[in-house]
């Protein structure tokens, strides 16, 4: 029952104004699900990941007790955002 | 772990043990002092012992650890897979897949953070977050800012020579404003010393340590203009009067320079490019009374000449010495002269003969025009700046200038307008001060008025933006300078109120040369009557000769005067003198007898 819930609620994030695109990667960084093409979902997985990391060390790292619950890059062209999961599972669309 | 060495040798090949046993200490050798040997030493004193009052310090060396760093790339392949499963196969790879999705797990988690992004995504379209605002008000909050005008120091640049001369000239690059081009040499007649350098420099703006360029000309260099058209040439005017042009991409040579007969007498005070379709052609002024122009490519020549002969006849004799041009671009067949005596001659190129060259002058200044420029927005007003003030002069107006400034403490050198507002201009004082007018804000002092240094300040040249300004001075020492935005950015209804003040003063000056021109005809219509009616007839006008016997024998006249009345004078008080004298040795001769008889044939 789950499931189709998860897939209605996923193509309802995609249909929103505005998004590009949407990826879902898993702790390994195994992209479980994706709108893109194969080598674009590659590249995002690997290059996000390790934004990642990075970013809720620092997170962890100022305020041991806060944790990072949202992360936006914004660039000229479009915004990345990208909203880490408990298992680190790493959901992120392009918007 | 330990680091161990160990050493084996058979105990055969060792030889005898050893047997170790006590003993006393046993003196061995005793060696006593042998006085004798004191004798062939003296006893030093004093002693000469150097001392350092300095810090002890030791000298230690470290070996840091290595740090070593490579830089990588990254190949993004597909991983975290798990050990069994091969990428490659497509179905192994779904299959995967569809059995995470049906973890619970992730299920959930999924839902968690979905609704986040969902958030995150509706906010993104409800408003734009990142929208920026009062991009278009900038302008109305910086006029409404009341802000005091000031300039500041950005850099200086300094003669790298020992011997510093005067940076006579500068010039701005045309694009992009980061090189300056200064011209130097020494204007003082017969002072330059023999190892003074004659070299000139291209500065970049942003390195005020090392000139950008040198340029090495055979004599040092006047003046000296970038080409507008090509930023790579560069024309020089020399103090022995040839004119120079160098390419900055073949060194620091000159690439032709034009023959010395043919070229000025003097030193050439001011080389400006013109406007014509090949754009090598320039023309040069200078205290000789000759304007000439050329073409770069054939320097052996000049292509025109122009005598300053006030009187038209093209005497070289009567010649006005120039030492400034002015040439507007928007018209291109006038130019103006400005000269040694105080005289700014316009002239046009187009005219025929040499005659009709010259086509007014205007007078006013007492001394040598070191400025002239015509205002960048309304062209038939210029600028001079000479003696002690810088005077605005309308073209109509031949009598007098319709503005000009207090007359100052100190010479004024050199001065410019703004390009960026027609009612701001610099002037450089012998003083070592600058002063930025704005004659739409205050007329009778300077808005800022700043001391640079404390030399004179020979040059100044602004840039095209309006903001930035170099002034050289008189020890070669080149300053650049940024002046607040106040008085580099046009304000509202600027032109109309300058062009509208311009108009009045030239309206007043119109009247007044009017009634002076109508005072001076009753005058003359007046004296002759007088003449008539008496009989007498005018002198006529005395020629020069005879004005100078006439000053002259007024002098020596006035000198004898002065001297009979000194000679009167001592004569007097010698009497005074001895008359007191002779009652003095009255006195001492009743007491003292025969010396003071002595002494007074002495004293007489």
């Amino acid at each position: 029952m789950l499931q189709a819930e998860v897939e209605e609620t996923i193509k309802r994030i995609q249909s929103q104004k505005g998004v590009q695109g949407i990826i879902i990667v898993n702790a390994e960084g195994i992209p479980i699900k994706s709108t893109l093409d194969n080598s674009s979902t590659v590249q995002y997985a690997g290059n996000v990941h390790q934004l990642l990391m990075k970013a809720r060390g620092m997170v962890r790292d100022i305020d041991p007790q806060n944790d990072l619950t949202f992360l936006r890059v914004r660039s000229k062209k479009n915004e990345i955002m990208i909203a880490p999961g408990i298992e680190m599972y790493t959901q992120f669309l392009l918007g | 772990m330990e680091i161990v060495y160990v050493y084996t040798k058979k105990r055969s090949e060792f030889g005898r043990q050893c047997n170790f046993s006590d003993r006393p200490a046993e003196l061995h050798v005793d060696i006593l002092p042998d006085t004798s040997l004191a004798a062939n030493f003296t006893v030093r004193d004093p002693c000469n012992v150097t001392i350092q009052c300095a810090e002890e310090m030791s000298e230690h060396e470290v070996n840091t650890e290595r740090f070593e760093s490579e830089s990588r790339g990254i190949n993004h392949v597909e991983g975290g897979w798990p050990k069994d499963l091969n990428p490659e196969d497509m179905e192994a790879t779904i299959r995967y897949r569809k059995k995470v999705e049906k973890d619970e797990h992730y299920q959930n988690t999924i839902m968690q953070i979905a609704g986040l992004m969902e958030h995150c995504c509706k906010q993104n379209n409800a408003t734009d977050i990142y929208q920026e605002f009062f991009e278009d008000e900038d302008e109305e909050v910086m006029e409404e800012s009341e802000e005091q005008p000031s300039a500041k120091t950005i850099n200086v640049f300094r003669d790298p020579n020992e011997v510093k001369r005067t940076a006579t000239s500068l010039s701005w690059h045309p694009d992009g404003n980061h090189k300056l081009a200064v011209a130097y040499s020494s204007l003082e007649f017969q002072k330059a010393p023999n190892d003074m350098s004659f070299d000139s420099y291209i500065w970049d703006i942003e390195n005020p340590n090392k000139p950008e360029m040198t340029l090495k000309p055979v004599s040092p260099l006047v003046c000296l203009e970038y080409n507008p058209k090509d930023s790579h040439i560069l024309v020089g005017g020399s103090y022995n009067g040839q004119i120079a042009y160098w390419d900055t991409r073949k060194g620091s040579q000159p690439v032709e320079m034009s023959t010395i007969e043919h070229s000025h007498r003097d030193p050439v005070y001011k080389v400006i490019w013109l406007q014509s379709k090949t754009g090598m052609d320039i023309f040069s002024a200078s205290t000789d009374g000759q304007v000439l122009w050329w073409d770069i490519r054939k320097m052996s020549e000049p292509t025109e000449r122009l005598i300053l002969d006030p009187s038209k006849k093209g005497n070289l004799d009567n010649a006005l010495g120039a030492v400034s041009l002015e040439f507007e671009t928007t018209m291109p067949t006038k130019f103006m002269v400005g000269t040694e005596q105080g005289l700014v001659v316009s002239c046009n190129r187009k005219a025929k003969t040499p005659a009709e060259k010259i086509v007014c002058t205007y007078s006013g200044h007492h001394g040598p025009i070191y400025a002239l420029q015509r205002n960048p927005f309304f062209p038939k007003n210029f600028l001079t700046v000479a003696d002690w003030t810088a005077r605005i002069w309308s073209e109509d107006i031949k009598e007098s200038s319709i503005m000009w400034t207090k007359y100052h403490m100190a010479h004024l050198l050199d001065g410019c307008w703004s390009p960026v507002r027609p009612s701001v201009f610099f002037t450089v004082k012998m003083d070592g001060t600058l002063d930025v007018w704005d004659i739409l804000f205050k007329q009778n002092d300077p808005t800022l008025s700043l001391k640079v240094c404390d030399e004179a300040l020979y040059s100044i040249q602004v840039q095209d933006n309006g903001r930035f300004l170099g002034c050289g001075s008189q020890l070669g020492t080149t300053t650049l300078l940024e002046i607040s935005g106040g008085l580099c950015t046009l304000q509202k209804n600027e032109k109309a109120l300058v062009s509208e003040m311009f108009e009045r003063e030239t309206k007043r000056e119109k009247i007044l040369e009017a009634r002076h021109r109508e005072m001076r005809l009753k005058e003359r219509s007046r004296s002759e009557q007088s003449r008539e009616d008496e009989g007498k007839e005018a002198d006529g006008e005395e020629s020069t000769e005879e004005l100078v016997a006439r000053a002259e024998k007024e002098f020596f006249d006035i000198l004898e005067a002065e001297k009979r009345k000194e000679r009167n004078e001592e004569k007097e008080r010698d009497k005074e003198k001895g008359v007191c004298e002779e009652k003095d040795f009255q006195e001492e001769y009743e007491t003292n007898g025969v010396s003071s008889f002595a002494r007074r044939e002495i004293s007489m």
